[in-house]
Formats: C-alpha cells, sequence, structure tokens
C-alpha cells in the first residue's frame, strides 16, 4: 500500500543527562505535563499532522515505553494495514546487532518502509516538546524540490554554539553544517525533524552502512554526505515553542513553561490536541485546607495542603500542613504531613515522610528524588 | 457454566432527573464529576469477571450510546461478547409482548447465545463500587433460582421510599417484595437469576400479558421460586431524584464517602477522555470540592464540584454547585445550590442562588 510519506520516530535512546528520571526508563517515557510522557507530543503532531504510519524505533528500557504505546490507540494509529508499529533491534538469518545509531536504526528497518513505497520519510525523535505540523514541512519540501529538507529554529546568538548550527544561503539552502560551533556563523539550529526523500535517502543508508569508520548518525554522517555530493537541502523555518528535554534543568523548565500562559503549546488547544494514554481515576479533591495557585494537578489526587507553580500527576496525596513549589511530583507519590517541597522532582511511587524538607533551591539543577533519597534523609 | 451474563435494564426507569433528563435517559446523566450513572453498574459488573453485557433502553439513549461506544473503556469490545446496546426493535408482527417483555422477547437471542447459566440484572439507579463475586457465590451455595441483593437501610431517605423491602422467612429465603416502610431491608433492584428460570417466566409472563417482568415475573412467583437474598454492607446509594443526585454528589466533598466509592475498591471505569490535567492559576481559590480534568479555575470554588472543561473566571464564586461538562462562568458570577447542566454560559456579573433542598437546575446550552 503506497504512502505519499512514513514517520520514523527514534525513540531508543538512553537520555544520560537525565540522571535518575532515565534510570529504568526511556527518555521519551518520562512523565511530563501532568498526564503525559514525552513522546506524547511527538506522537500527537504525527496524528494531527495526518501522518498515520509511524515507526517507533525503541531499545534502551523500553517495558514502560511499549505499555504506553501500544498498538497507538489514543494518536489514533490503531490501523489494519498502516498505523503504528514498534520497531525494536532483531535478529535474522545474516545475525543482529544493536542501533548502532540514528540512521543505523532507519537502515536496518528499510524493509519495513519499503513496503509503503513512500515519496518522503519523516525523521523525527520522542524527545523533543513542541508542537508542529508536519505537513507544512513536507510542502516546504516539495516547493523547494529539495532532497533533504531540516526543520529549524532560531537560537540566540550566545547560545547557538551548544547546537547543531546550519548555514544556509538567504533562499534558505543549506550549504553547511556545524556540529556546536565556537564561532557560528548563523543562528538556526537544526530540531532534529528530517524529510528525506526515501530514494534518496535510502541509498546514503546504503553507503553509510558499509562504512566502517562511520557513527552511522544522521547529524554526524548522513547530512554531511549528501552536503558534501551537492544534494539539495533546504531549511524550514519554525517558530513556535520547541524545547529539547535533554537535561534535568531543560526538563524542568519545559514543564514550567506549560505554567505560562502565552506559550504555542498549549495543552488546552482543540484544534490541536495532546493524545496521552488516560486512565480512569476519580476527580481530583481538595479539601478545607487546600491551597492550589499557578498549578496543573492530574484525577485522582488529593490535596489538603499548599501548591503552588506545581505539576501534579496522577493520584498524588499532598498531607495537610504541606507546601509545594516549583516542583514537578510523577503518579502515586504520597507526601505527608508538614513538608516543604521547593523545586524537586519526585519520582513515581515516591512516599515522602511527615516533615521532610527538600529544598532544590541552591542546587545548580533540581533535586530529583527517588526512593533511596527517602532512605537516606531517615 | 457457573458464569454470569449482564443485564442492564433501563425500560422502567422514568426520566428521574428533571432538566437533566430532558435530553437523556437517567443512566446516562452525569454524576461526581467524571462518570455517568450507568459506569457504577457497568464497572461493577466487569469487576464481577462478566464478558458480555446487554443494556435494554427505551429512550433517550443517544447520549448513552455516545458514551458507552463500543465499550471498549470498560474492556467490553470484544470479538465474542462484549457490550451490547439493544434499543427498541419491534419487528415481529405476531409479537403480543409488552413492557419490558417486548426487550426479552426480541432479544432472546442475546441470552441463548451465551453460555453463562446466570444473568446479573441490574439498574441504574444503585451506585456502588463493588464485585457481586460473593451474591453470586451465595447463589451457586445456595442453589437458588434468583437471588436479590439487598442493603439494610440505617436511615431513612426520601430516596428510599419507592426502594420494594424483602421480606424473608426463617430459612432466610425471599417470600415477598413489599412495600412497607417500616422494613429497612431494601432491594437494590440488583439481582441474579438463573437463565433458565428467566426464560421461563418471560414465557409465562408473555403468555399472561405481562409488562413489568420484576413485579409479573418474580414478585408474583416468589412463593414457587427459591430466593435468596445477598446483603451488601459497602458504602452504597440511591439516585433517583434531583434532590438525592444533589445531596450524593455533595456528600462525595466529605473524605471518607469519597475514599470509600472511589479508592477502597479497583476504579470505577468511565468514558476516557483526552482532557489535560486541571489548571489552577493565580487567583485561584478552590476548597472542598472535586474537580474532573480540563477546566481551568481564575475564580473561587467552595464545596462543589466541577465535570470536565469548566472554566470558571476571575472573580466568579461557585458555591455548593454542581457544574457539568464544559461550563463557562463569566468573571464576577455568583452561584450557590445551583446545577448547572452540560455547555451552560453564565455572562459576568449574575447571581443565581437556590435552596439546598431544591438548587436551582439549568438545562443544557442555555446562555444566560
Amino acid at each position: 500500500m503506497k504512502k505519499q510519506c512514513v514517520g520514523m520516530l527514534l525513540a531508543g535512546g538512553e537520555g544520560k543527562r537525565l540522571g535518575l528520571l532515565t534510570k529504568d526508563l526511556a527518555k521519551p517515557a518520562v512523565p511530563f505535563g501532568g498526564k503525559y510522557r514525552i513522546i506524547d507530543f511527538t506522537l500527537s503532531n504525527c496524528s494531527n499532522s495526518g501522518i498515520q504510519t509511524v515507526g517507533v524505533l525503541t531499545q534502551y528500557s523500553p517495558l514502560v515505553l511499549h505499555k504506553h504505546i501500544g498498538i497507538g490507540k489514543p494518536w489514533d494509529m490503531d490501523r489494519q494495514f498502516d498505523g503504528l508499529t514498534i520497531l525494536s533491534p532483531y535478529t535474522a538469518k545474516r545475525g543482529g546487532s544493536w542501533y548502532s545509531g540514528t540512521a543505523d536504526a532507519i537502515y536496518q528497518n528499510i524493509h519495513y518502509i519499503d513496503q509503503y513505497d513512500p515519496d518522503y520519510i519523516l525523521v523525527i525523535s520522542g524527545d523533543h516538546i513542541y508542537q508542529m505540523n508536519y505537513d507544512d514541512l513536507i510542502q516546504h519540501h516539495e516547493e523547494k524540490q529539495s532532497d533533504a529538507t531540516i526543520s529549524v529554529i532560531e537560537v540566540p546568538w550566545e547560545e547557538a554554539s551548544r547546537f547543531g548550527i546550519l548555514n544556509t544561503k538567504d533562499n534558505l539552502e543549506i550549504y553547511e553544517f556545524d556540529e556546536k560551533p565556537k564561532e557560528p556563523k548563523n543562528n538556526l539550529a537544526s530540531m532534529g525533524i528530517y524529510i528525506f526523500n526515501w530514494k534518496t535517502l535510502r541509498s546514503y543508508l546504503l553507503d553509510d552502512a558499509e562504512q566502517t569508520d562511520s557513527d552511522h548518525d544522521f547529524g554526524k554522517d548522513i547530512i554531511p554526505a549528501m552536503l558534501n555530493d551537492g544534494k539539495r537541502m533546504f531549511a524550514y523555518r519554525f517558530e513556535g515553542y520547541w524545547k529539547d528535554v535533554g537535561t534535568i534543568q531543560s526538563y524542568w523548565e519545559a514543564n514550567m513553561d506549560l505554567l505560562e500562559e502565552d506559550l504555542s503549546v498549549s495543552l488546552n488547544n482543540k484544534e490541536w490536541r495532546t493524545y496521552s494514554q488516560d486512565v480512569n481515576y476519580p476527580p481530583q479533591f481538595l479539601d478545607s485546607r487546600a491551597v492550589v495557585e499557578n498549578s496543573l494537578i492530574n484525577s485522582g489526587s488529593w490535596i489538603s495542603g499548599t501548591v503552588k507553580n506545581s505539576i501534579l500527576f496522577q493520584c498524588v496525596e499532598v498531607g495537610t500542613g504541606t507546601t509545594i513549589n516549583k516542583s514537578i511530583i510523577h503518579p502515586h507519590v504520597k507526601i505527608g504531613k508538614n513538608c516543604t517541597i521547593e523545586r524537586a522532582i519526585i519520582m513515581e511511587n515516591v512516599v515522602i515522610p511527615d516533615n521532610t524538607v527538600i529544598d532544590g533551591t541552591k542546587e545548580t539543577e533540581p533535586v530529583v528524588i527517588n526512593d533511596e533519597y527517602v532512605e537516606q534523609l531517615t | 457454566m457457573n458464569t454470569l451474563m449482564g443485564l442492564i435494564n433501563l425500560e422502567h426507569e422514568h426520566d428521574f432527573l428533571e432538566e437533566l433528563t430532558y435530553f437523556r435517559c437517567g443512566a446516562a446523566a452525569p454524576f461526581a464529576g467524571r462518570y455517568r450513572l450507568i459506569d457504577f453498574t457497568l464497572s461493577n459488573m466487569v469487576k464481577t469477571r462478566i464478558e458480555e453485557v446487554a443494556v435494554f433502553t427505551n429512550t433517550k439513549y443517544r447520549s448513552l450510546m455516545d458514551h458507552v461506544g463500543t465499550g471498549a473503556d470498560w474492556e467490553l469490545a470484544r470479538r465474542h461478547g462484549g457490550l451490547f446496546i439493544l434499543p427498541p426493535d419491534w419487528n415481529d408482527p405476531t409479537d403480543i409482548s409488552r413492557g419490558d417483555l417486548r426487550h426479552f422477547h426480541n432479544n432472546r437471542d442475546y441470552f441463548h447465545r451465551s453460555k453463562a447459566d446466570h444473568v446479573l440484572v441490574s439498574g441504574s439507579q444503585f451506585v456502588a463500587n463493588t464485585d457481586f463475586d460473593e451474591a453470586f457465590q451465595h447463589h451457586l451455595d445456595t442453589g437458588a433460582d434468583v437471588t436479590l441483593v439487598s442493603v439494610q437501610l440505617d436511615k431513612s431517605l426520601p430516596e428510599h421510599v419507592p426502594q420494594l423491602r424483602l421480606e424473608t422467612n426463617e430459612a432466610g429465603q425471599v417470600i415477598n417484595l413489599t412495600n412497607d416502610q417500616e422494613n429497612k431491608h431494601a432491594f437494590t433492584n440488583v439481582y441474579i437469576i438463573k437463565k433458565e428460570v428467566l426464560l421461563r417466566l418471560v414465557d409465562q409472563c408473555i403468555a399472561f400479558h405481562k409488562d413489568h417482568f420484576l413485579f409479573h415475573g418474580i414478585k408474583e412467583n416468589l412463593h414457587d421460586l427459591h430466593a435468596e437474598y445477598y446483603q451488601y454492607e459497602g458504602y452504597s446509594f440511591f439516585v433517583n431524584s434531583i434532590e438525592s443526585f444533589f445531596r450524593h454528589n455533595m456528600n462525595l466533598l466529605d473524605p471518607d464517602p469519597y475514599r470509600e466509592l472511589f479508592f477502597k475498591n479497583e476504579y470505577v471505569r468511565t468514558k476516557i477522555s483526552n482532557e489535560p490535567p486541571v489548571k489552577y492559576r493565580e487567583t485561584a481559590d478552590v476548597k472542598d470540592s472535586l474537580l474532573a480534568n480540563g477546566s481551568v479555575i481564575d475564580g473561587d470554588v467552595h464545596n462543589s464540584v466541577l465535570f470536565r472543561g469548566v472554566k470558571v473566571k476571575k472573580g466568579a464564586v461557585v458555591k455548593n454547585s454542581i457544574i457539568l461538562q464544559r461550563c463557562i462562568i463569566e468573571e464576577d458570577v455568583h452561584l450557590e445550590n445551583v446545577i448547572l447542566d452540560k455547555d451552560v454560559r453564565i455572562s459576568s456579573g449574575q447571581t443565581f442562588i437556590g435552596s439546598k433542598d431544591k438548587p436551582f437546575v439549568v438545562a443544557k446550552r442555555k446562555q444566560i
């Protein structure tokens, strides 16, 4: 069955810089925004953009991620012939291996893509928070008669050296890719979102797989090789909110950004819904001592304390006399009475005893609290 | 086989919730922030591992069908069995059946096709969060033809008046159903019956031109039947009037009933939505309330139940009220003892105050 575009969603990364958050969990499965997981934003973008053939490449600690995605039902991707397919590393007659890089992950699934004989392939990753219509990207790609189109976002010049920068001509044609340049010539950063003509990419993937010294990575190998051969490559300028949640600080910031009013990522946007697995927990309960301001709270939660500038997932209990500020509380956390919690991320199922004080305001990054941390406290 | 099939019989439930049942049947009436009344019965059946449930529905069932859909959210979307919504479909010209017997007659296949030997029958007005495993075990152990699920009423409330009472003999068998208000042993309208007894009684009722299976099939034949009862002890109540609807929603603002109903057992299933978490803004002041996802709160909400997607704007005060899905309460509105049905918009500055016994009810989609 022919498809115009197949999405390949890279969701196998470990996300080392997220520390404890990804100790037993793939980065795309990290809880986000009170009821979501990070990958929901990308999957919802696919669904809202009309891309319903999506391969999700998983590798690191995939149990929760697989369970969460399932057959793609929340994103309407439970289809008979296409829809969502989880693509994990596998063995075959020729042997088998782990995905050794982003390009290798696609290479090893060429047979999956070939089934749909697509014109284009959309390569995206499951660790960014943004709302984007990929159809606009495809149209831009077609208008420019491009071989590859890379979505870019303008970043402040002083931060440009932290990103993969695309140097472009006035018509947005890319002539150079600078990974974390010391002296940036441009401030258009790659968002890690690519559209390729499948035929073109396919041959590059086959070539790259032969190279023993290659990292099999899009940014390091495939894009430079295509530039080298003078392929038509254009940047697509994305305007809106986009955040890489690669570190604990940026994860925390991106969550706090949801509390701001003027963000273009709005969970309440009915035209661009963010879908996720939902659960049948009862409505949240606030008792007579509850004070809640500037916060997001999910169902099943029980609030008897003060919650400010925070995000609480489902079934969180906040005891009387407790104050929570600028924190992210993952599902099923129980916080006792008279606690003070500032700038912390408390992980799923952790129980915080009465009178606990957790203050992350003096740390460089917000503190991440798991069971071991709590054991050390007592 | 010693298994159960389910039947939710709504035929004889009149439109018991005034404005809330103008456009929907009582079973589809919203309750407790994110549920519909039928969710409790349906979830209890699923918890009893019943794999096929039929709903006999008569009128105003569009919203009911929209809510339960394929039954997927109750895990009742099955290759075999699952959920069957059975609205009236009377095609048999020789059919002489009446009342709910028409449903039994016209849907006889539902009972024949199932491998189950027993049927759990329920309405939608008895609210509890439980399974019926013990009741079923009692039914099997005693070899009863029918086992009625009952409750002991510890106080008299208006909603108890229409509930029939169980008259039992020394052996603990049910010998009659009465209207004796002094008798505190009340029937919940939930019962388990042997399938073959059910079909036999259906035939008998139809032959005698009867129109009410419970009254004419079971009550009038109690002398011939081995009827047992199983008394349910957990938190439960009846919702059969706007007054009881209001009071039982409000009771859930007390921590104990809330925990009893929602956390003592597996959670109650309902239609899955896709609403974001509740957003409390800087000026929000919310206490003693239940809130469902998708709501955005700028104002004061005290002692109230808010369903999904309700907006309470700055300066607005909502007290002792039940606000159904997607209502918009504009700035500086004051609401007290009010029930707003879905999609109501109250324009800014207005005040509506009902009384505790007679809440002010606003019908669906009104703009005031």
